[in-house]
């Protein structure tokens, strides 16, 4: 075919990374501040309490990719590290919250091109009939791509039970996905620990797909009352006096009841207070309001919870309900 | 030729320059996600100009972020249909808007024979003109095989 005599000649197009990449970093403190890497563990450790072993694994995979780059700068090419990641440990203890950290590190990397979280669960990845899931599954991948998938309680996507599930079939695009196009996206997976166990062993294809298994310990009561400091000071109130101590002893008596789901019971503990509070003034119609008194939240706020009446009934020294995960934290109270 | 002077289908975006790489479609892509377009993949073995509405490859794609997602459509859309011609379209859903931004073919037969011009004779000496794509004289899938 010959080209049009007014055809532009040499058309390039510019690489990615050249006006960038003026000089190959070429020690750890260089390609740490050039990534800005450093700033995000900062902020994992400041503003995210408590998950030690998390946030070591963590460094530990931001280490490997800054030592990687080095290793890239001076000729020595490896395969890209697969970064597929399985998140498991019991509601509310920051599965989600550090998949959205992950996917920005991982962006300063330069690992994942976008850094954006795609969360999804079972219904957005498995059709409702024969030929549904695989364009279903890969429109959520497309979406995915230059990011950080997050798929939750990934498994529901596996249910032996119904040999005709469609679930099979979502799991091996993704299976697909993650092996050969590992440099367009990131897979996490989140759950519960004992039931992502008994979906890593019926299918020995996706744990061994995945580098990464992070989980997530409970929150130590010390903890989650520290939680508690942080979400109120974001939403702009603060504990009386009194209120401290009783929110603590709030925690002592709630970890133990049913239904216990660490950092998120806090927050919904912490809004009931907030409604208790708001009552609280209503009624008391004609006083004058200052901040002080808008963003104080008192003991009595607190000590109105069913928790102090419903508990004394039950045992507190029961061990917490679903207790998959060995915690020393939650064991030595 | 005079009708066809550079032996290729002319239609949409960068039709006159040389085939785009692989890279260069998708810093194009990037751009279209950049400005919040959808695009999406089109193919047809009829070039006829007033062809408008081409066969649609998937859905449109919408909330990407990056140009990979587009790129593999693309790259399944050629394996399907190596011979056919292949267009990305960029939908701009602007309210008011609305339309499609951006559209340029990305994929094309080996040889592409182009039109000829068709001369009919109607009340006494008037003519009527149209063009009429060779390659649809063959019928559908046989157009560019051979």
């Amino acid at each position: 075919m010959a080209l049009p005599a007014y055809a532009l000649k040499a058309v390039q197009a510019p690489a990615p990374e050249a006006a960038a990449a003026t000089e190959p970093p070429r020690t750890v403190a260089d390609a740490v501040a050039r990534s800005q890497v450093a700033e995000v563990l900062n902020e994992l450790d400041c503003e995210l309490v408590g998950l030690a072993p998390v946030k070591q694994r963590i460094r530990d995979i931001a280490a490997l990719l800054v030592i990687d780059k080095l290793r890239a700068s001076v000729g020595l090419q490896a395969q890209p590290p697969s970064l597929h990641m399985s998140f498991t440990g019991n509601p509310g203890t920051g599965k989600t919250t550090v998949a959205l950290r992950m996917a920005q590190i991982l962006h300063r990397l330069g690992y994942v091109r976008k850094g954006h979280l795609v969360a999804v669960t079972r219904d957005d990845l498995v059709g409702q009939y024969i030929g549904h899931t695989a364009p279903k599954t890969r429109e959520v991948l497309k979406k995915a791509m230059g990011g950080v998938l997050f798929i939750d309680e990934a498994y529901y996507l596996y249910r032996p039970e119904n040999e005709r599930d469609y679930g099979q079939e979502a799991i091996e695009i993704l299976l697909q996905v993650m092996e050969n196009q590992r440099d367009d996206l990131v897979v996490i997976l989140a759950g519960y620990q004992d039931r992502m166990d008994t979906f890593f062993r019926s299918n020995p294809g996706m744990s061994s797909r995945i580098a990464h298994h992070l989980s997530f310990p409970d929150y130590a009561e010390d903890e989650l009352l520290q939680i508690a400091d942080r979400m109120l000071a974001e939403m702009n109130y603060r504990f009386s006096p009194g209120a401290r101590e009783a929110f603590d002893r709030y925690l002592a008596l709630r970890v133990h009841q049913p239904h216990f789901a660490n950092a998120r019971s806090v927050r919904n503990a912490l809004d009931r207070m907030r409604l208790r509070q708001a009552s609280r003034l209503f009624a008391q119609a004609d006083r004058a309001l200052n901040a002080d008194a808008l963003s104080t939240i008192t003991a009595a706020d607190i000590l109105a919870s069913r928790v102090f009446t419903h508990n004394k009934t039950g045992d507190p020294h029961a061990p917490r309900p679903h207790h998959a995960v060995e915690v020393p934290a939650a064991t030595a109270q | 030729m005079m009708t066809n002077p550079t032996g290729r289908l002319t239609q949409g975006m960068f039709s006159f320059l040389p085939d785009l790489t692989d890279a260069e479609i998708k810093l194009q892509i990037e751009y279209g996600l950049n400005r919040g377009y959808a695009w999406s993949v089109e193919y047809t073995d009829d070039p006829h100009p007033r062809n408008t509405y081409w066969e649609m490859y998937g859905m449109p794609m919408f909330d990407l972020r990056d140009a990979a997602g587009v790129m593999a459509e693309l790259q399944q859309c050629r394996k399907t249909f190596p011979d056919c011609y292949i267009r990305l379209m960029a939908f701009d859903s602007t309210r008011g808007v609305e339309t499609v931004a951006m559209s340029f073919i990305v994929n094309r037969p080996e040889r592409e024979p182009g039109f000829r011009l068709v001369r009919q004779e109607v009340d006494g000496r008037s003519m009527r003109y149209t063009v009429h794509s060779y390659a649809t004289d063959r019928p559908e899938t046989e157009r560019y095989s051979g």
